[in-house]
């Protein structure tokens, strides 16, 4: 069956995967990690395009809204920690690089055979007059299960966050066994005082 | 064009961007390049979660759940390896994974 895609939609699938694909390799290749972080930035850019293409607008939308985001976020974790932010020398910190190249070629191969030996079910498909719309009536319909999980799964990524980002936590108050007489706090006052 | 050769090209785009986020994030030393690199195996899974939906099944939501729940691990994992980077460096001054080798399991 022909793809119902036009020749431009296909135009811009090819260069946008090709696109996302070098930006990707880019990421290990430049020497600046604000650098990395942008060609990051391009590819999940690349990708947010192609899922224009494929008429999912919201997925789309939401990708590049969060990524741009994300990424802008990195950018400044990356100065603070990397010791090369600014590329101003050669950088490569890598180790076992030829182990890990055999693995991402070989999972690369792998998916590849299947990707082009299944006979793909292609034929027919009814398409909905709103991807959004079908999206929106799954989240709160069908699928709210999902919902209801990532929900509590963020929750639990604010605490454990949280918690993780607290310089001092209730064992360094109390000792590790929590049975302190006073706890040591650098400010008198406080619980248990 | 057939749609099964261009889901073909979309699927081997995204094995690809999973071939070499898997890459990254086996070979980078420093934490916040291993996070990259899981980043670009998630957006494959993206690209797939996408292609699925246009080529195989647009009549079912599921493929697009799946697309969302990829953009909700990649939010979690960002979060989460940030924390575990500063907790880590405020702890021993480390931005290195080979550093905090004892802490294999």
């Amino acid at each position: 069956m022909l793809s119902d895609l036009s020749g431009w939609a296909i135009t811009a699938v090819a260069v946008l995967g090709v696109l996302s694909v070098a930006a990707g390799v880019a990421v290990f290749v430049v020497d600046s990690m604000a650098r990395a972080t942008f060609a990051l930035l391009a590819s999940f850019l690349a990708v947010a395009g192609v899922l224009l293409a494929l008429d999912l607008v919201y997925l789309a939308v939401v990708t590049a809204l969060m990524m741009t985001i994300e990424m802008a976020i990195m950018a400044v974790f990356m100065i603070m920690f990397m010791m090369n932010p600014a590329g101003l020398m050669p950088m490569t910190m890598v180790h076992n690089a030829k182990g890990s190249a055999a693995v991402g070629a070989g999972v690369f191969v792998l998916l590849a055979v299947g990707i082009w030996t299944i006979d793909w079910p292609t034929t027919n498909p009814v398409r909905p007059d709103d991807s959004t719309r079908q999206l929106g009536e799954a989240i709160m319909g069908s699928h709210m299960l999902v919902m209801l999980v990532i929900g509590i799964g963020l929750f639990t990524t604010i605490l454990a966050g949280t918690v993780l980002a607290t310089s001092r936590g209730r064992y360094d108050r109390l000792g590790p066994g929590l049975d302190a007489e006073h706890p040591d706090d650098p400010v008198p006052g406080g619980l248990r005082r | 064009m057939t749609a099964e050769l261009v889901l073909q090209i979309v699927l081997t785009v995204a094995a690809g961007l999973i071939g070499v986020g898997l890459f990254g994030a086996l070979s980078q030393q420093t934490i916040v390049m291993v996070m990259m690199g899981l980043e670009l195996v998630l957006n494959g899974v993206l690209l797939a979660g996408g292609a699925a939906w246009y080529f195989l099944a647009p009549e079912l939501p599921d493929a697009q759940m799946l697309v969302v729940v990829a953009l909700v691990v990649m939010a979690v994992e960002m979060a989460m390896g940030f924390a575990v980077t500063v907790a880590f460096y405020r702890a021993r001054q480390l931005d290195m994974i080979d550093m905090a080798s004892d802490l294999r399991g």
